[in-house]
């Protein structure tokens, strides 16, 4: 775990599967002990690959985790020394978690697919 | 009846329904069959790993997944609440996602297209859904955004109960292509009327027709993955996966296990099986490009696979046999790498089969010309500029220049132009200031003098060496003049800041 400020993409309870359609984020700092501090939803005016990444630098965030990002963007970011953590799937309070305990990596699908199954038989 | 009576029944002997149709089933498993379709009595002998079964509409019940498998378009199967049940191989190779990976996901969440973003197509009435079709794009596993047909199909049952979903993503690269470049001088994205360009267009569509290996050479910048990518859309295999992998991005361990993939346990980190990128493009193309930087040991396993075809990944000794054709391209000179004992000489026969030499720009005689009018257009009209056209001046000087990076550094130097010009001609001080600093130029060569094919390296070794020093020079200056601001330096040389970033590294600069 990197500590400072991390940034999560959602949509809804889940990480938002397209970076460049994010209108939803969670901000949360953690210190050099990974104890959190404090934590931020912004919704963003509109999705934009370009403004997120504004905002990313502006908020100086240390960290960021998506679902899909364009490799343009994911270069960029990287260029600026901020680690990303892409193609991560599931709630993001399940991932901020598996963050805090260090063990989030890229490609980490976090579904619960038993949870899944159950609460689509349960709709029916 | 329930989904667990539905499997226990297709595990048995199940007519199908009255109509003929299909039965699906929960646990998909691969489908590692080299012989064609097996029926369900051989099914029954390998623990119906190959489930579930296409039943009544054939006389013997055949694998559905394997059926699927032979289609050239994306196939997604999705129950009721839009969680992937099924995808074919042709969506493995679009999306780079595994079956096993993603059985059970949220679609949104493995195929990421941007319609979903808008409003699932299914979203509005889910009791009475109907057929669509629409165009959109999906971000792929590799971070590359690929545009596509989505077609969404509710599957119904007899009483019309809603039992899940087919999508049908169609890879839509090509036709974009082909809209965004509609030109009398072009082919597979390549611009040109010189003699060479020319001889390069009567050969590359026989090549296309033919299954054999291709080797592309040729200086940087001089269009090698368009060469392979159009080689693959205009062969038969162009409704199939075209999969590029880079042999100098990555480690060699890695590497290995990028190409031909692994299975569960295989090392530390194996946590699933991954199918190989050579798996991936099963029944179409695998573009092998920097194929000069293949370690030594890769090279051997590659050379096994251009002999029998078979890929084994690693941590296992099954074997998948991939229908796959191979074009390999490098900018280096791989016989001197023979002779160095670097490259390996039995792989340099199997690659060889047919060579293909791209020029360099200064070897195009009345090309640069044709691709200057060509980039102004469409720079012009991707940032909303009235640019009429050059200034004498201008045209001058970037016909004179010698263009070591070849079409992609004019590519850059117009890009730049357009961005820079406010008036409706671009001037001598709208190019980059390299271009206009004295140098001595080279004559470009004449253009019925024959390509060299056997040493495409010797002129590009050296042109290189120069580059590098002038580049590196040019990345000092700018960032002189910048006062150190990157983004501003990598203005002033009409890059994008990634690539002023790459060669900053590439150089050491830091």
């Amino acid at each position: 775990m990197v500590p400072g400020k991390i940034l999560i993409t959602v949509r809804e309870d889940n990480i938002s599967p397209r970076f460049d359609l994010t209108t939803e984020v969670v901000m949360e700092s953690r210190d050099e002990k990974g104890r959190p501090g404090d934590r931020r939803t912004l919704v963003l005016p509109h999705a934009s690959s370009e403004e997120l990444c504004h905002l990313i630098l502006a908020q100086e965030v240390q960290t960021v985790v998506c679902g899909a990002i364009e490799e343009e963007y994911y270069q960029y970011l990287t260029w600026k020394r901020i680690v990303v953590i892409d193609a991560v799937m599931g709630p993001w309070e399940k991932v901020m978690e598996r963050y805090a305990e260090g063990r989030l990596r890229p490609g980490d699908i976090l579904h619960n697919r038993t949870e899944l199954a159950n609460h689509a038989q349960s709709d029916q | 009846m329930t989904r667990g009576q539905e499997a226990a029944q297709t595990s048995t002997s199940v007519p199908g329904p009255a109509a003929g149709g299909l039965q699906g089933v929960v646990g998909f498993r691969m489908i590692h069959s080299i012989r064609g379709l097996p029926t369900a009595e051989e099914d029954s002998e390998n623990n119906g790993r190959w489930g579930p079964w296409v039943q009544g509409l054939f006389p013997s019940t055949l694998s559905l997944a394997t059926l699927l498998d032979s289609i050239p378009v994306g196939l997604a199967i999705l129950d009721q609440d839009r969680r992937l049940l099924h995808v074919n191989q042709s969506l493995e190779s679009l999306t780079g996602f595994h079956r096993d990976e993603v059985r059970g996901l949220p679609c949104h969440d493995v195929l990421r297209p941007d319609i979903c973003q808008r409003g699932c197509p299914f979203a509005d009435d889910p009791q009475n859904p109907a057929s669509s079709s629409m165009e959109g794009d999906i971000i792929n596993r590799d971070r590359l955004r690929i545009p596509v047909r989505f077609m969404s199909v509710p599957l119904l049952q007899g009483n019309g109960g809603l039992v899940g979903y087919l999508e049908v993503l169609e890879d839509i690269r090509q036709l974009k292509a082909s809209e965004m470049s509609d030109h009398a001088y072009s082919f597979g994205g390549f611009i040109g009327r010189s003699s060479k360009m020319e001889q390069l267009w009567r050969i590359m569509p026989i090549v296309a027709q033919t299954d054999s290996s291709v080797l592309i050479t040729g200086e940087t910048g001089t269009g090698k993955d368009l060469a392979a990518e159009a080689i693959h859309q205009a062969s038969s295999r162009a409704r199939g996966p075209f999969v590029k992998i880079n042999c100098g991005a990555l480690p060699e361990t890695l590497l290995e296990s990028e190409l031909f993939g692994h299975s569960r346990g295989a090392f530390t980190g194996a946590v699933s099986d991954k199918p190989g990128r050579i798996r991936m493009g099963h029944k179409g193309t695998v573009y092998l490009t920097e194929i000069g930087d293949l370690p030594l040991s890769l090279q051997v396993k590659l050379l096994t696979f251009l002999d029998d075809r078979i890929v084994y990944p690693l941590g296992t000794t099954k074997g998948f046999h991939a229908d796959v054709r191979v074009i390999a391209a490098t900018h280096r000179n791989l016989e001197e790498m023979v002779r160095t004992g670097r490259f390996r000489d039995d792989l340099l026969f199997r690659l060889h089969v047919v060579r293909l030499h791209l020029p360099p720009l200064r070897e195009r005689n009345g090309d640069i010309l044709l691709l200057m009018g060509h980039f102004l257009g469409l720079f012009a009209g991707r940032f909303s500029k009235k640019i009429k056209g050059f200034s004498e001046e201008a045209r001058q000087i970037l016909t004179r220049y010698h263009y070591p990076g070849n079409v992609r550094e004019l590519r850059n130097a117009i890009e730049y132009a357009v961005n820079i010009c406010q008036d409706d001609r671009i001037r001598p001080d709208h190019l980059p200031a390299y271009l206009t600093v004295p140098k001595p130029a080279v004559s470009p060569t004449q253009d019925d003098e024959p390509v060299v094919a056997s040493k495409p390296g010797a002129r590009c070794v050296s042109s290189e060496a120069n580059w590098a020093d002038i580049e590196r020079q040019m990345i000092i200056d700018a960032l002189v003049q910048a006062k150190g601001k990157k983004q501003k330096a990598a203005a002033v040389l009409g890059w994008g800041r990634s690539t002023l970033w790459r060669k900053i590294n590439q150089y050491g600069l830091v």
